[in-house]
């Protein structure tokens, strides 16, 4: 799936966006292998309560589903406006 | 509705000349600009990143929901994404309604939504320091008023 990072989430893992292949079956555990790999998403996965998600541009929740899901977004709260 | 999110300058005044003109159901246009401000420690500039797609869908339906709740005659959001200087329109929202309660209200509706639901990020870039702006738990409290 294509996984994408907006504004200190993309700094910190450095890149905007990448394809990641996973068997995760919800967010969280997408987060978790993502953890697992290299010390770059552990710093940017550090507290995910400050952390929001899209699942195919729509907000989600960290315990939802991923199945059938294309394109997952990470950032932190928004501040348009 | 008129949805735009766009790195260009627009022109705030001619758009809302523009807006729901020629409607004879509305007695009541309501407009909201905001504006770089410059920061105590010196704004260099404001840089704005968004989320292509989910941007636009986010902001349509937020406008969508103000239509609704409000009987607008017509709603307008123009949102600026890019490197913008201080003294330089970041956004506009108007509102058309028959009276004036509900064009004030669907526009401060709008805003509050905008602030913390479309996905928009500002970093401030002074001389020595660039800083994500936090969201205010103020500005989420803000959405429990609706």
């Amino acid at each position: 799936m294509n996984v994408m990072y907006f504004a200190w989430v993309r700094e910190r893992i450095g890149v905007p966006q990448e394809q990641i292949d996973t068997q995760a079956a919800t967010v969280a555990e997408l987060v978790q292998d993502l953890t697992a790999r290299e010390e770059r998403y552990a710093a940017a996965f550090a507290d995910v309560s400050a952390l929001r998600v899209a699942l195919d541009q729509e907000l989600s929740e960290f315990d939802a589903p991923l199945a059938g899901v294309r394109e997952v977004a990470f950032f932190p709260p928004m501040t348009g406006g | 509705m008129i949805i735009r999110v766009q790195s260009d300058l627009f022109d705030a005044g001619a758009e809302l000349n523009a807006f729901a003109q020629g409607r004879q159901d509305v007695g009541a246009v309501v407009s909201f600009t905001g504006v770089v401000r410059d920061t105590q420690s010196g704004l260099k500039e404001m840089q704005i990143e968004h989320y292509p797609g989910m941007t636009e869908a986010a902001i349509a339906a937020i406008a969508q929901d103000a239509v609704t709740r409000w009987d607008l005659a017509d709603a307008l959001v123009i949102h600026r994404y890019g490197a913008l200087k201080p003294g330089a329109p970041i956004m506009m929202v108007a509102t058309a309604a028959a009276h004036r309660v509900a064009a004030f209200e669907a526009a401060d509706f709008l805003m509050d939504y905008l602030k913390s639901r479309a996905p928009f990020w500002k970093k401030e870039i002074t001389a020595g320091n660039a800083t994500w702006v936090a969201a205010k738990d103020a500005d989420e409290d803000a959405l429990k008023r609706w």
